[in-house]
């Protein structure tokens, strides 16, 4: 894969200075949230993106607000930067009042349908088949909006994949399917599991256009995701991008990933997605005091939204009988 | 009052719901030529190949995309055309369709009615026949619905297509053809109020779907022998009617429950155990219930026939019921 410290062409500094902080933003807010698992205020499992990041910034900031987007259980960076607010997806990792779904998902359930945000999932996969009945929908109502379903390299293996790129391509549905590629499939190397080419190589077979390019490189996943998000608006029908990049934690916040050499991860860490776009905006005339200070911006945020958190009561026991559905009484002959 | 049959009238239902809602559609397998059992015919010919869609064979697929184009602000009906072939998409009705409105807090709603034809019919072995109803009535999240008439099929329907959660909506295969009567102005019937097929003071017998009818003949076989039988059609599993369960219980004594599912963990069970948490002082004689025996259902009629519930089956644990 080539790498791109340099400035490249087009190389917006203003736009790429904001998907820095929006990186930080990311990457802070899940340090905050493994704090949190250790200092067991955050109880249920998180899934960290640390490394992952440009590819929920550049894939996601080529959105409209009012375009769709669907996750997986490694989420909170696409809901970052689809516009969700930190504070109250912190809640929602703590279980309280105030979380984006009162806290009754927790991580791997977070949604914000205000900003478009449709859902991370507990099941590999299971969003596939989701995101193309919403792009169906759209297309039903004539709408103009896309939408956005990322998943991991995991999931080409589930049967939702093969049946939902199926129909998006049979009704040419308005979606982008980004298939985050970080080589492993919770603690298995996905491709000691994947017979074949690959996922591009599966939605090719499947008629849909698709690309692979370094997910580790913001810029580039922004002009690749500009590009195909028009051709998708246009009424092109769906297209598939391959980001390869890297987990640089383990699957969990308490995973330690031991089944990876060390050196394989220090590696990595060279390659860490902020650190080159760091290196990019400097190239391109920003100085280490600009970048310290969307950094610091994004610390205090995230301090903050951790301190806030913790000081935010449990939701009242009513919720847990809510929007159960509106037929019977959940509550009947129980104890 | 006309006479219609039990598939045309869920599909005056359906046809009435979407004249009066451009949102609502309906998308499954050979949709495009009126469905496996013609229960869609003709309205392709009205709504056009988008409202009325044909899928491809991806039954998580059809599932999965209707959770999401509920979400998106519409009213998918989805039809799986057998209740078994339904088992291919539980992660996208249980984990996806029935949670979602719960686990994001209320954000999104998914207004699903999901076609599962249930049930025996004739040497369709074990992959065709079976009636699944218990398990969803176990799922929080999800309505589950087993109409026994035309104008239940009908009134549940419009319930079904108007409720704004995802509905399992079971229709049996034997009742397709059945025809019955309808009001000329007919109205929606709401979830969770059971019909009193059969008035009675002796025993209550509680059942739904085809089995309602196979209930009545019991009861017409025991009133020859002086037994007045209170047949209860439970419509739906989830809500399901305890009040009227339980009223019919305290007045006749005794309890009945017929089902064509499998006995051992049958929603029956669950009837028999509200039944005795709630009545047990009114009942004069052990609960029973009657039910398919737990083996998968074969091809051959006469292996096929051991295990329906029947009539004659009924009324004999009927009888049992005053021995």
């Amino acid at each position: 894969m080539p790498s791109s410290n340099s400035a490249p062409r087009n190389f917006d500094a203003a736009r790429y200075r904001a998907f820095y902080r929006t990186m930080w933003r990311i990457r802070l807010f899940e340090e905050a949230a493994i704090r949190a698992v250790a200092d067991k205020l955050v109880l249920g499992a998180i899934h960290p993106s640390i490394g992952q990041e440009a590819v929920a910034v550049g894939v996601c900031g080529n959105l409209a607000r009012e375009d769709a987007m669907l996750s997986t259980h490694r989420g909170h960076g696409h809901t970052l930067a689809k516009g969700a607010d930190s504070l109250a997806m912190m809640r929602e990792l703590f279980g309280r009042e105030g979380g984006t779904c009162h806290g009754k998902g927790g991580s791997m359930h977070i949604a914000d349908f205000g900003v478009g945000m449709l859902g991370a999932n507990g099941v590999v996969g299971a969003n596939i088949v989701i995101a193309v009945g919403a792009a169906h929908a759209i297309k039903l109502k004539r709408e103009n909006r896309i939408v956005c379903c990322l998943f991991g390299d995991g999931a080409i293996n589930r049967g939702p994949f093969m049946e939902g790129l199926n129909w998006a391509g049979v009704w040419k549905l308005p979606v982008l399917f980004v298939c985050e590629d970080n080589g492993f499939a919770a603690s298995t190397r996905t491709r000691a599991m994947t017979s074949g080419e690959g996922p591009a190589a599966r939605a090719r077979a499947l008629g849909i256009p698709a690309e692979e390019i370094d997910g580790n490189d913001a810029a580039l996943v922004d002009e690749t995701a500009k590009r195909l998000i028009g051709e998708v608006r246009g009424g092109g029908g769906p297209r598939f991008l391959v980001t390869k990049t890297y987990r640089l934690t383990g699957h969990t916040g308490v995973d330690p990933a031991a089944y990876r050499p060390k050196e394989e991860v220090e590696a990595k860490w060279k390659d860490d997605p902020i650190a080159r776009l760091g290196a990019a905006l400097i190239a391109a005339g920003l100085s280490q005091a600009d970048l310290d200070a969307e950094r610091r911006a994004a610390s205090a945020e995230m301090d903050g939204a951790y301190a806030a958190a913790r000081e935010t009561p449990w939701p009242p026991e009513r919720r847990a009988y809510e929007d159960v559905q509106d037929a019977g009484d959940p509550r009947v002959a129980a104890f | 009052m006309a006479k219609i049959t039990y598939a045309d009238a869920a599909k005056r239902a359906i046809a009435e719901e979407m004249r009066a809602d451009p949102t609502v559609w309906a998308v499954g397998e050979d949709l495009g030529r009126g469905g496996v059992f013609g229960q869609y015919k003709g309205l392709p010919e009205e709504f056009g190949p988008e409202r009325i869609a044909d899928a491809p064979i991806s039954e998580a697929c059809i599932m999965g995309a209707a959770v999401g184009a509920a979400m998106m602000g519409t009213r998918p009906i989805v039809e799986m055309r057998f209740s078994d072939f339904a088992l291919c998409a539980i992660d996208e009705l249980v984990n996806q369709a029935a949670k979602a409105r719960f686990m994001f807090g209320g954000q999104a709603k998914v207004p699903l009615v999901v076609r599962e034809p249930i049930g025996m019919w004739r040497s369709s072995a074990a992959q065709h026949s079976q009636s699944l109803e218990s398990w969803y009535a176990h799922i929080p999240g999800l309505v589950v619905v087993c109409p026994a008439t035309p104008a239940d099929n009908y009134g549940l329907m419009k319930t079904a297509i108007r409720n704004d959660d995802p509905v399992v909506y079971m229709e049996h295969k034997n009742l397709w053809g059945l025809e019955g009567d309808i009001d000329d102005a007919p109205a929606a019937i709401p979830f969770g109020k059971a019909r009193v097929a059969r008035a009675g003071k002796d025993a209550t017998l509680v059942a739904w779907s085809a089995t309602v009818h196979a209930a009545l003949e019991a009861a017409g076989e025991l009133a020859k022998e002086g037994r007045e039988i209170e047949v209860v059609d439970l419509r739906c599993l989830w809500p399901w009617d305890r009040e009227t369960v339980l009223a019919s219980v305290r007045k006749t004594g005794r309890l009945l429950i017929a089902h064509e599912a499998v006995r051992v963990g049958g929603f029956g069970a669950e009837i028999a155990a509200v039944v005795a948490e709630e009545a047990h002082g009114a009942l004069k004689a052990p609960v029973r219930r009657v039910g398919s025996p737990r083996a998968p259902i074969a091809y051959a009629p006469p292996l096929e026939d051991l295990l329906r519930v029947t009539p004659a089956t009924i009324a004999r644990a009927a009888r049992g019921l005053f021995a």
